[in-house]
């Protein structure tokens, strides 16, 4: 019987698409995972990774059933070494019309978000792009409203079913919105990566994990594009994502940039965290844009978020506000980074930065 | 040689953004502008166009009747051609719909060998990024997303694509879809004389019957609200997150005073 997206009943199970870049699996994969495995037990079908290489190693597989795989698809071609619109697009399109998963998650990284909607375009079903929050069950979801937004969950009628709900900032982070896919499937989304928490890793459970070789129909002429050289930056990139602790600096340190980002490196060193900053004080061209926080940098949620010079626009919001205690020194009392901060002072982050540091080490010693 | 630049006119985000009591935006209260990364896109072409005078440069965009105006600045910059696809039948699309609608009129105005079509990563408004791969996918072409750097020379290009931790550089068959962000180059504006000439520029306007004989649309159930796999289900502001404590002063002793709350709250 021919391929038909409008056939929601014949599809099921959730899966995962588990990038790897030179054989190593992102981060992202694992979250998606996590989150995946919450969707898939409410649902009460497996979930899958789908890992596309060459030589792919079945160490790193078998661990992804450690973050909640029931099933990895292994599809192994040295067509898929690196990453390719065409043979990735092919790959994936062909397994899905094969399988039929109900639902398909990919991280909305720069290749995911090149890779999504070329698939969804070619399975004919629709895609929610950079999502931030899932759920299949509505009282899940309901409970989700409660605490995010203004909406009178109590009184609003919901339809009870299990369709994905794929919640998405939109508008530059000034609306989020809720997307459903009732009538094609696979109900497909790219999520932003850093967002979902990676559960612990199940070592038990990687053992268990079922891996299935896939039967890879590939040819050199399917690919339009040469790939002539992947360049990776020669400075070591920041881990803002996985950081306990980043200090961020905004325009308030412009006076003196050097001076600035000193200040936040030292008081990042005596909290054990990396330096994050503000999209401003990276188009300035003061840091590199791997430190970027925000709707166009990365998403982080550290214990302790400090915000030195940092106005609080809601682009930059969008990337920290669900950090667990936010700290803000900001020289204008009305700066709207306040309204989202669990402690805030109103004064010059040149004066404050330096005296907090001072003010932890004591502590620090104080405590031996 | 054509190139094919996709724009589209959008609420300007970055300045006072209204939102309806019932959680959709008020686009009526909110300026307009052109797409941000569609105006490198555009520089992109008419940068080609220079050093290649047999390059043709035509504008598209899907939008309502005053998108007349971005278009008419697309032609002021340099662009040659503008066409504007308006109907009631295309409204309230998803990027299914949309890049179903935007690849009936691509083909309209012809994709030959050695075209280039060009659309920017990501429209501020819906900021999907998903328009310019479903209309490659459509249109059957290559493509490659996130361009920061063009080299085009007797006719192969040579593209450089971001990644998060680097780039790519890849040479793409034409013709092609390329996405491009505001890394590649810095818009021009218009030009005195291209405002003079910009209502002398040929301008073609269709409507759901000037494309409903493509294979992307035939019906109207293929286009805008109901062409569209995804509905939206909910729309709201996102939450603020209740205001903490504001310390008192700003010396040794606020310091202290924060150091030691973290630290009996065992944040630190
Ligand atoms: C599509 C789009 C995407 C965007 N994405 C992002 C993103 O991902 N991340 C992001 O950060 N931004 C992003 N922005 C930009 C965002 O809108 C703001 O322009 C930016 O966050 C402002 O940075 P800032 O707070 O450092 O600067 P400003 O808004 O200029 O604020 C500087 C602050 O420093 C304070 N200050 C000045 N001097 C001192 C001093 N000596 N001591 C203490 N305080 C001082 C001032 O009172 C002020 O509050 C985006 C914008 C758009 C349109
Ligand atoms: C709150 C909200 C959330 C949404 N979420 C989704 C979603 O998750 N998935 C989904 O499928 N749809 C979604 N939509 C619908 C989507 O915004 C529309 O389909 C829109 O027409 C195209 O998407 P975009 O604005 O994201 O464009 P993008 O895909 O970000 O645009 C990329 C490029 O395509 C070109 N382009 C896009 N639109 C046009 C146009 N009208 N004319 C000319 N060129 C154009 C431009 O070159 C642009 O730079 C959402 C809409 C809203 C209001």
């Amino acid at each position: 019987m021919a391929y038909n997206s409008k056939d929601t009943a014949a599809f099921k199970g959730v899966w995962v698409f588990c990038e790897q870049r030179d054989g190593v699996i992102l981060g992202t994969g694992y979250q998606l995972l996590s989150e995946g495995r919450k969707l898939a037990d409410d649902l009460g079908v497996e979930l899958c990774g789908v890992l596309l290489g060459s030589d792919v190693n079945e160490t790193y597989a078998k661990a992804l059933g450690g973050y909640g795989a029931d099933r990895v698809y292994i599809c192994d071609h040295p067509l898929l070494k690196d990453y390719t619109t065409d043979a990735y697009t092919k790959v994936l399109c062909d397994l899905v019309e094969e399988k039929k998963p109900e639902v398909f998650l990919i991280g909305a990284t720069n290749i995911g978000r090149d890779l999504g909607p070329r698939v969804a375009a070619r399975l004919h079903t629709g895609l929610t792009a950079d999502c931030t929050h899932l759920d299949v069950d509505v009282e899940k979801y309901k409970a989700f409203l409660k605490t995010t937004s203004t909406i009178d969950v109590d009184n609003t009628p919901f339809e009870d079913n299990k369709n994905l709900k794929m919640t998405r900032p939109a508008f530059g982070g000034h609306l989020m919105a809720t997307i459903v896919c009732p009538d094609y499937r696979p109900q497909m989304s790219t999520v932003r990566p850093g967002v979902m928490q990676t559960q612990a890793f199940d070592e038990a459970k990687s053992q268990q994990t079922v891996l299935e070789k896939v039967d890879v129909k590939l040819d050199a002429s399917d690919i339009h594009v040469d790939l002539i050289e992947i360049k990776k930056s020669a400075k070591k990139l920041v881990d803002l994502i996985g950081a306990d602790v980043v200090v961020a600096v905004g325009r308030g340190i412009s006076s003196n940039p050097t001076r600035g980002i000193e200040i936040a490196e030292e008081l990042a060193n005596v909290l054990g965290g990396v330096v994050g900053a503000s999209r401003a004080i990276v188009d300035a061209g003061f840091i590199s844009a791997d430190h970027q926080v925000g709707q166009t940098g990365k998403t982080v949620h550290p214990k302790i978020y400090v915000a030195l010079g940092i106005s609080g626009a809601i682009q930059h919001l969008a990337g920290m506000q669900d950090s667990e205690c936010i700290i803000s020194v900001n020289k204008n009392a009305a700066a709207p980074i306040f309204d989202v901060s669990t402690y805030g002072i109103t004064g010059d982050l040149f004066k404050v930065g330096p005296m907090l540091t001072e003010a932890i080490k004591a502590f620090k010693a104080s405590k031996g | 040689m054509k190139i094919i630049v996709c724009v589209k006119q959008v609420p300007d985000t970055s300045g006072v953004v209204a939102v309806k009591a019932d959680g959709t935006m008020d686009r009526a209260a909110m300026a307009t502008i052109s797409n941000p990364d569609d105006m490198n896109a555009l520089e992109a072409a008419l940068q080609i166009k220079e050093t290649n005078p047999d390059v043709k440069v035509c504008v598209v965009s899907m939008g309502p009747p005053p998108t007349e105006s971005m278009l008419r600045e697309c032609l002021a910059m340099g662009a040659d051609e503008a066409y504007l696809v308006s109907a009631r039948e295309f409204g309230g699309a998803d990027t299914w719909a949309t890049s179903n609608t935007l690849t009936a009129a691509i083909e309209k105005i012809g994709v030959d060998k050695g075209d280039i079509v060009m659309c920017g990563r990501q429209a501020i408004d819906g900021d999907t990024a998903q328009v310019g791969p479903q209309i490659a996918e459509k249109l059957g072409l290559p493509q490659v997303t996130y361009v920061t750097a063009i080299d085009y020379k007797d006719g192969e290009l040579t593209v450089r694509r971001e990644l998060e931790d680097g780039y790519m550089t890849i040479k793409v068959q034409t013709p092609c879809v390329l996405t491009c962000i505001k890394e590649l180059n810095t818009p021009r504006y218009m030009s005195v004389s291209g405002i003079m000439d910009c209502y002398a520029k040929p301008y073609t306007m269709w409507d759901f019957n000037a494309l409903i004989d493509s294979k992307w649309i035939g019906a109207v159930e293929n286009v805008g609200l109901k062409g569209s796999p995804t509905q939206v289900y909910k729309s709201f502001s996102p939450p603020v997150k209740g205001a903490g404590t504001m310390l008192e002063g700003a010396d040794k002793a606020t310091c202290e005073k924060l150091v030691s709350i973290l630290g009996e709250k065992h944040i630190i």
